[in-house]
């Protein structure tokens, strides 16, 4: 049946055969809609224990000592004296029962003895194609990135992806220092991307040639997330030391 | 159609004759753009081909209840929604897989080397040689996105399904990872296809005037 004729019958379309079209549409839609639900329904146990699996996997690969794995998650009970003064910020509090979403979220490991190894933060921000999702370990200890591992990226295949790949890059993150200053408010160096080979101080990172954007989006996710979430880490460190 | 008319061609005629990437020009866009490894490549190839067969058996059992006229609606919803169901498959079964196909598997809707089964073959069709055909012309597209794939991966990485191939002394020839080296591929590989057939057409016709030949009178 070629196209005029179509238009054709369509013009004569009785209210019958219209009725028969729409039912048989619905009829499909409403079969498709149920495949759907079911499949979803009966994948969505294993694909969020991949997820939590492979979460799990990057934490141990951030922080290689870790043993255990402990959450951790603002508290929701503004209580305590604290709370009130504005500058002590969020508290950090063990994460009980379902996950709230929150982006605050803070994975505290411990060594088999119980003594805290680090904690692993995830962070993201915008990069050459689109947004980058990293996980990075701090060693409170020595206020060091120890660790940082690409959790989801779409950089440019050969080029950009070599900040998930590329071993000399990946060397940056054993040792970035990511010392507060005296007050605890701030970074006192900004982490920043130089250029391939220019490192000289400790919070800088060595670019990649060829992946400059790249390279650079990971020193600013890195910068902002631990200019932003590291001096809460050291407002609660004692009470993730405490939590063994 | 009676069980007699069932035969092999086709299923065979989607490896070759009629192979969806090669000959049809088909299913570009995965071609091109997730064939930059072999394992890409295959769980690409693999998804497509799970979408077909079950599109095209579901389209063939409904060919007769389907209007003409809401034909192309009925089969894109059909299609979606296997599509739908092998993303959540695929992302259960690896989360490694699901992230090296990205946006692509949702794509899988717009191939038009489905929707173009389903209106030429499986819309016409009983749902045994729909199924066969089906899965002919999706074999086929996995030995093309496997052919592209595992020319990308070793002249691009030095690699083959991750494995190394060439020692650390082989330099990357990057581009052929990127987009662009995917057109060259695909253009290096038609070029290859186009040559074998035009050898196979030749040698049919060298065979049948010899044929012709000696069933004419001795002698001449």
């Amino acid at each position: 049946m070629n196209e005029s004729q179509n238009a054709i019958a369509l013009e004569g379309t009785s209210p019958r055969v219209a009725a028969v079209m729409i039912s048989v549409l619905a009829g499909i839609a409403a079969f498709c809609g149920l495949l759907i639900v079911l499949t979803f329904e009966a994948t969505l146990p294993t694909i969020k224990k991949n997820q939590a699996e492979y979460l799990r996997q990057s934490i141990f690969e951030v922080l290689p000592n870790a043993h255990t794995v402990r959450k951790f998650q603002r508290s929701d009970a503004p209580s305590q004296g604290l709370e009130s003064t504005r500058e002590s910020g969020p508290i950090l509090v063990p994460l009980v029962g379902e996950e709230s979403g929150d982006e605050l979220m803070v994975y505290a490991t411990y060594d088999p003895s119980g003594e805290l190894v680090g904690v692993a933060l995830e962070a993201s921000g915008q990069g050459y194609q689109d947004v980058i999702k990293v996980l990075y370990g701090y060693q409170p200890s020595s206020q060091q990135i120890v660790g940082m591992k690409v959790l989801a990226s779409k950089e440019t295949p050969g080029l950009g992806d070599k900040i998930e790949l590329d071993p000399t890059f990946r060397r940056n993150f054993l040792q970035l220092d990511a010392k507060l200053d005296d007050t605890g408010q701030v970074l006192a160096n900004e982490i920043v991307t130089v250029k391939a080979g220019a490192k000289k101080n400790g919070w800088e990172i060595d670019g990649i040639t060829g992946a400059t954007i790249s390279s650079k989006a990971i020193g600013r996710i890195l910068n902002a997330s631990a200019a932003d979430r590291l001096p809460v880490i050291a407002r609660n460190l004692s009470r993730l030391e405490a939590e063994k | 159609m009676s069980p007699n008319d069932l035969t092999m061609d086709d299923f065979l005629k989607g490896l070759w004759d009629e192979n969806p990437v090669f000959v049809h020009l088909l299913g570009m866009c995965p071609v091109l753009a997730v064939s930059n490894t072999v394992i890409n490549a295959l769980s690409m190839g693999l998804a497509t081909l799970f979408v077909l067969i079950l599109s095209s058996a579901l389209i063939s059992m409904l060919r007769r209840i389907i209007p003409k006229q809401v034909r192309i609606a009925a089969f894109i919803l059909i299609i979606a929604t296997f599509v739908t169901v092998a993303e959540y498959v695929i992302q259960a079964i690896s989360l490694e897989i699901h992230r090296g196909l990205g946006a692509f598997i949702s794509l899988i809707v717009v191939n038009c080397m489905i929707l173009g089964q389903a209106e030429s073959f499986a819309s016409k069709n009983n749902v045994v040689t729909s199924v066969l055909a089906a899965t002919g012309a999706g074999v086929g597209f996995i030995f093309a996105i496997f052919c592209m794939g595992a020319v990308r991966e070793v002249l691009g990485s030095g690699t083959f399904a991750g494995i190394d191939l060439f020692g650390p002394h082989y330099q990357p020839w990057v581009i052929m990872i990127l987009p662009g080296g995917g057109f060259f591929v695909l253009g290096a590989l038609l070029l290859v296809t186009n040559r074998i057939n035009g050898w196979l057409v030749a040698r049919k016709e060298v065979l049948e005037q010899e044929v012709a030949g000696s069933s004419a009178t001795p002698g001449r």
